[in-house]
């Protein structure tokens, strides 16, 4: 807002001194972490901000972490978890979305507020009746449990920015399906669904962090070894470990290294998704 | 689900586009409920039918293997009993201290990144965007471990950092102490979410259409007056959307203070929030039982506040705001 066509090269400096100082305090922490990831104890302690050179690399964390075998299953059950649930969500938020934004019917508008409801209305509230349905079902410990507890959680907020989206998909082209007679599901999932690719993809971002990153779940409804995604195998390993700085680091570094990589992937997909979600 | 179903097959009144096409549409309009089903079934069993039973459960307690109701006999406990209410009002007072340092910190700092990365002609602003969301990506488990390294006494790297600048004797560990540990947690947390508000924010500044500007500066408000007098206006319903979005979220928090400070919420219970009290209450910890009923009941207060937050939000916050938009 300072500088609109009079930019002192003074301002300029000014403001990127601030930016590059902000960048520094975001990025520093996770820097710091792989950093020593690399190093051999005593370095670690003796000289921490350093990188590691000839005398100092040290790849003990890493032989520690992987060497118990469990990390690539961690890896795994949060991929069938993130993917299944994020699959769920998107296929059943799209055809919501389709319903509620293409016909008119009774309690349309209803039914749309009854979704919404779970956008302010956190899932974990209901943690106590959800435990006890699933022990009540046998799916404790299963991807399954997991998966249908992120697709409900993911649902409101995937209904509500595709429903949005649909409402700029051309009813000519519908209609034109209509007269040639297409079923309403050939309509859906042959002209509608391939349109709305850019929406798809920036509900799938939003609704896949904050499933590879849950905690409270695993720990409640899955926390045996053959379910416990990498978040929770992370908790629960650095916790065993808590003096073996080497293996703590390390640990720590694999479970940024996927997250890192999408959102490097997707980062301007997700940028893009909030600016456009936000300009109305 | 029969109530939805009959809702939707049972009424013809299509809209006038569609009943003029060539293929008459049926009187049953199955397809709509196909449509809807998985998502209504999927959100109705896991996300409202328990939250639902949560608050049904809050009323009973569990008396020899069966459950018996006993009205509002557990909010007289949490309330009456100080083995409970000391530790439920702490919680409280803990929670709302966590929102209101979020409100006071990310909100201006959010505001402010959001300001110097919509300035024009900006070199580098997508490099700096990428990076100021980087910590909203990543997990508790990662953020609270990452912070709990840096600032233990042991590793010794904050008070390095602090030394840089000669203010080494200010360093405490301050995780470790009652008076601090909260402070900090709020620090943390502030630093992984303050992407949230600067990437909606910066939105909004995005949103703004030209001619505002233009005409501001032809009558000569440039600057930081027309930061105060025309943008600032212009965001404050995304601001206010921030502000219930945080709350919302501080109130069922509780993953990164189960990482930093363990489920206990140490030292001392001095980072004790609702959402560690009900983990402990409905799950139990080395020093009780696990108690779903008392949970439940937590769970309902955590409701019922999460409730009272987002209807002021709404008819209260919300509407006066609306007449500032465009």
């Amino acid at each position: 807002m300072m500088y609109t066509t009079r930019t002192s090269p003074l301002t300029r400096g000014v403001v990127h001194l601030v930016l590059v100082a902000y960048t520094l305090l975001c990025i520093g922490p996770v820097l710091l972490v792989a950093i020593n990831s690399f190093k051999s104890r005593a370095a670690i302690f003796r000289s921490p901000l350093s990188l590691p050179d000839a005398t100092t690399f040290d790849l003990i964390g890493y032989r520690t972490v992987l060497g118990q075998g469990v990390f690539a299953r961690y890896f795994l059950n949060s991929m069938i978890v993130t993917l299944g649930s994020l699959g769920c969500v998107l296929l059943f938020g799209a055809m919501a979305a389709f319903a509620l934004s293409e016909y008119r019917f009774k309690g349309n508008k209803l039914l749309g507020l009854y979704l919404s409801l779970g956008i302010m209305v956190p899932i974990r509230l209901g943690t106590v009746a959800i435990l006890n349905m699933m022990v009540a079902s046998r799916l404790v410990d299963t991807h399954l449990a997991l998966i249908l507890i992120y697709t409900a959680q993911g649902l409101p907020v995937a209904v509500f920015i595709l429903s949005e989206f649909m409402q700029g998909i051309s009813k000519d082209l519908k209609d034109a399906g209509r007269i040639d007679g297409l079923s309403e599901y050939t309509i859906f999932f042959r002209l509608v669904l391939p349109l709305m690719r850019p929406a798809v993809a920036t509900v799938a971002v939003f609704t896949m962090i904050p499933i590879w990153n849950d905690l409270w779940f695993p720990l409640i409804v899955a926390p045996g070894e053959a379910t416990k995604t990498v978040t929770l195998g992370a908790q629960v390993f650095i916790g065993q470990f808590v003096t073996n700085w080497n293996a703590v680091l390390a640990a720590l570094t694999l479970a940024i290294v996927p997250v890192l990589v999408l959102y490097l992937l997707f980062s301007r997909q997700l940028i893009r998704g909030i600016t456009a979600g936000a300009v109305k | 689900m029969s109530q939805i179903e009959k809702l939707s097959l049972d009424v013809p009144s299509i809209p006038a586009a569609t009943a003029g096409t060539v293929r008459q549409a049926p009187a049953r309009r199955w397809y709509i409920l196909v449509f809807l089903a998985p998502a209504l079934l999927v959100y109705s069993a896991l996300m409202v039918i328990p939250l639902a039973d949560t608050l049904r459960l809050s009323l009973y307690r569990k008396v020899d293997q069966t459950s018996v109701f006993v009205g509002f006999a557990n909010f007289g406990r949490l309330f009456g009993d100080p083995n409970w209410s000391v530790h439920f009002w702490q919680a409280l007072v803990n929670n709302i201290y966590f929102f209101i340092f979020h409100l006071l910190l990310q909100n201006p700092i959010g505001i402010a990144l959001a300001a110097l990365l919509s300035l024009p002609k900006l070199r580098g602003r997508s490099f700096y965007r990428t990076a100021f969301f980087l910590p909203t990506m990543l997990s508790f488990v990662i953020v609270g471990f990452t912070w709990k390294l840096i600032l233990s006494p042991i590793w010794g790297v904050a008070p390095t950092l602090l030394g840089f600048v000669g203010l080494k004797s200010l360093f405490h560990p301050w995780l470790g102490l009652e008076s601090s540990a909260l402070t900090t947690l709020a620090l943390i947390s502030v630093w992984q979410f303050v992407g949230i508000p600067m990437m909606l924010i910066y939105a909004a500044m995005l949103s703004i259409p030209e001619e505002v500007i233009e005409a501001a500066e032809l009558d000569n408000v440039t600057g930081f007056a027309q930061f105060w007098k025309i943008k600032l206006p212009l965001i404050l319903p995304t601001i206010g959307m921030c502000s219930i979005l945080t709350f919302v979220g501080n109130f069922n928090a509780f993953d990164l203070i189960y990482t930093a400070q363990g489920a206990l919420a140490g030292p001392n219970y001095s980072t004790d929030i609702l959402g560690t009290f009900l983990f402990r209450t409905f799950f139990g910890n080395q020093l009780q039982l696990g108690d779903p009923n008392m949970g439940a009941t937590i769970a309902t207060m955590m409701f019922l506040i999460i409730l009272i937050g987002v209807s002021i939000y709404l008819f209260g916050v919300q509407q006066r705001m609306r007449r500032y938009q465009l």
